[in-house]
């Protein structure tokens, strides 16, 4: 394991993205564990859908999460005030460094040693573990994917399956070099090895973190989709749960909640829906006998009130993370999870990222992409996904004042070189003297013209300048 | 200023004006009236596909299903219901082909390891099902707790066919849930699994290995 790739996604230069893709596209394994995993995977979501009016549906799905986005602060009253009605502590975070210290806060005030954490991306985004350990907490994953990203130190390469880089072999060896299991291709094995070690945990856990899928304002619900049971474990066996999520995961009620989890599991795995759906609307009440004594909520901001203020990348907070867009990526597919060094990767990725990180350093993630439309098209709440990245392009290039800095890192990605070429370019075409005597000169030198042309001639011949201009040669057929 | 409140004001105040609200239409997860005989066959259909077991049964023969499943299990013993007619019911049959007979009714804290390590089958009741997606609506209460449907190996639901709906859709409203929703709500379509090795499906990986319903038709 080298140095950079320890613990979290922070420490790894997003900026390095161009070598990691490099790599990963030369690394026979990670092309095939991802190919066939990616195939599987569009496979099943084609079969789930069938029967359905699908397009329809996906309206529904944006229209839902665009109606809730349009009231989204009175949402987000409502839910605290039906949330505290119900006993859910309800607590704010600007940015991940704040929702790290309230989840330590209240691990503080219970003397916690101990958390075992369901799936959560927030907490990814927050580092969440990283900062618990520095202040003397264990914090450990057990969604079994987490379970074993984290025993070999690494960071999820897909936010539904999170160790779909490893296969069997190498789970086995790691199992068996971590905790003592004997080396073996069972996958039945493995599995019952890790519920066997995580079930102690679960005993032993002072506190319980868990991610939110859909919170309703409604009915002061938390909602979680999972297959394992792992999250029913870390919200009902701890004393203490405490769920994290973005703010923008409000809807009003749990009418809204049928029609976002009918397109949630069918386009994150194919599932007509997953094994357990939880919904949690407070605390363990005296006269119950388990369940945790205490319930919070964090609400994290991190860079999507910013986001929210922009009618056109308002779009982006629309997901509901199901990974659709990545499992139908071409780039996604060749490169993996770990090429972009991001917590979030894939489409959705190269469209979050850059509000978080800025576009200075997630500069190469808008144009990891071919535009090739795959992602929008699969979008279950339609993001119009290629749109906003050439909207990020744009941004992190653009230099005239006249378009405000929407995007932290805007004109990041400016060359005065590039501008200087493009403002020529444009003078050029909008005089034809100097575009007929520019293009007749670039013909009569064609032969000055370099055989290589940068990396575009890499794996491509370059282009022959004609001998004729287009102008000469309608003029020669008399038109 | 409290995070709370910058938040807040934020979004209020956003740089782009008021957004628009769009309408949403829902008739889209509407279904034509499934008759009950339908909804079962396809309850049993999707929750088969996903490894669960249905038995169908009547009022007067449950019972005996469950001794037969439960022997082929060799379960030792079955975490029961205290107050609801199931749990009652088994009691008071006294039946000598069904293992030992626990009851939660303890808090949790006081028999914890007793309940992961020694329980080998519980049985619940459901609140109905969901024929589209073959799923069951549990509300966990004090009767029957919420990990009685997590922790055993196996678990055991009984449904009654008259209370099988076609949507979820249809399943909230019918029970009015935006009214009020109980402190932990359910719905479990099959088994535990995870295909996180190599996309490889395993089951139980943290709940049951197996989820088995009696449907009482």
């Amino acid at each position: 394991m080298s140095e950079t790739a320890e613990h979290t996604g922070h420490h790894i230069d997003v900026k390095e993205f161009h070598p990691r893709a490099q790599a990963a596209i030369h690394n026979p394994k990670i092309r095939k564990n991802f190919r066939s995993a990616m195939d599987g995977l569009m496979s099943k979501r084609k079969t789930a859908f069938e029967g359905w009016d699908l397009e329809t549906l996906r309206d529904l799905g944006a229209n839902v999460r665009l109606r809730a986005l349009a009231n989204l602060p009175e949402l987000l009253e409502q839910l605290e005030k039906k949330l505290t009605e119900n006993g859910i502590k309800v607590h704010w975070a600007v940015d991940g460094d704040e929702a790290c210290r309230i989840v330590r806060d209240i691990c503080k005030a219970r003397d916690a040693k101990t958390v075992i954490k369901g799936k959560s991306m927030v907490s990814e985004e927050m580092e969440l573990n990283h900062y618990l350990k520095a202040e003397g907490i264990e914090a450990l994953e057990s969604d079994l994917g987490e379970y074993i990203v984290q025993l070999a130190d690494e960071t999820p390469s897909h936010i539904i399956m999170p160790a779909i880089h490893k296969n069997t072999g190498e789970i086995s060896e790691l199992m068996h070099e971590k905790t003592g299991t004997d080396l073996s291709n069972d996958v039945e094995y493995l599995t019952a090895s890790a519920r066997q070690q995580l079930r102690e945990k679960f005993m032993s856990a002072d506190v319980g973190v868990s991610g939110v899928n859909f919170a309703v304002a409604e009915t002061g619900t938390l909602c979680l989709v999972e297959n394992e049971g792992n999250g029913r474990m870390t919200t009902t066996v701890p004393k203490c749960h405490i769920a994290v999520t973005g703010i923008e995961k409000v809807v009003p009620s749990m009418e809204d909640v049928s029609a976002l989890l009918a397109l949630l599991t069918r386009s994150a795995t194919g599932q007509h829906i997953t094994t357990y759906f939880n919904m949690i609307s407070g605390p363990r009440k005296a006269e119950e006998l388990d369940g945790p004594e205490e319930v919070h909520l964090v609400l994290v901001d991190n860079g999507r009130s910013s986001i929210y203020q922009d009618d056109e990348l308002l779009d982006t907070l629309r997901c509901i993370r199901c990974g659709a867009c990545m499992n139908h990526c071409p780039v996604y597919t060749r490169v993996g999870g770990h090429a972009y060094g991001t917590t979030y990767p894939g489409p959705i990725g190269k469209i979050l990222m850059p509000h978080l990180i800025g576009l200075d350093e997630g500069r190469h993630l808008p144009s990891a992409s071919s535009l090739c439309g795959a992602c929008g098209e699969v979008c279950p709440v339609k993001i119009p996904i290629p749109d906003l990245l050439v909207r990020l392009r744009q941004e992190s290039v653009d230099g005239d004042n006249l378009h405000p800095a929407k995007v932290r890192g805007h004109g990041a990605k400016r060359s005065s070189k590039e501008a200087l070429i493009w403002k020529g370019w444009a003078w050029m075409h909008a005089s034809p003297g100097i575009y007929r005597f520019g293009t007749s000169a670039a013909t009569k030198f064609r032969a000055l013209q370099p055989s290589k042309a940068g990396a575009w001639t890499d794996y491509r011949t370059a282009p022959k300048l004609a001998a004729k201009t287009l102008h000469q040669r309608m003029k020669e057929r008399g038109q | 200023m409290s995070s709370r409140e910058t938040i807040l004001q934020r979004l209020r105040n956003r740089t782009g004006g008021e957004l628009t609200v769009p309408e949403c239409d829902f008739s889209v997860l509407v279904r034509d009236d499934w008759s009950t005989a339908k909804r079962i066959e396809r309850f049993e259909k999707m929750i088969e596909s996903v490894h669960g077991e249905v038995h169908h049964c009547t009022e007067d023969m449950w019972m005996d299903r469950l001794a037969e499943v439960l022997t082929t299990r060799g379960a030792r013993n079955l975490l029961i219901p205290k107050r609801h007619e199931i749990g009652q019911a088994l009691r008071n049959a006294g039946r000598e082909d069904l293992p030992e007979l626990l009851i939660y009714d303890e808090p949790i804290e006081s028999w914890q390891a007793h309940l992961f390590n020694e329980v080998d089958a519980s049985i619940t009741s459901t609140r109905g099902g969901i024929a589209e997606t073959g799923s069951l609506i549990l509300w966990p209460n004090n009767d029957e707790p919420r990990l009685m449907s997590l922790v055993p190996p196996v678990h055991i639901a009984v449904l009654k066919a008259s209370e099988l709906y076609t949507t979820f859709r249809e399943a909230m409203q019918a029970q009015n849930w935006a009214a009020g929703m109980p402190t932990n709500a359910l719905l479990i379509s099959g088994p535990s699994k995870t295909a996180d090795i190599e996309q490889t499906l395993a089951y139980g990986v943290h709940g049951p290995k197996e989820l088995i319903v009696l449907i009482i038709e």
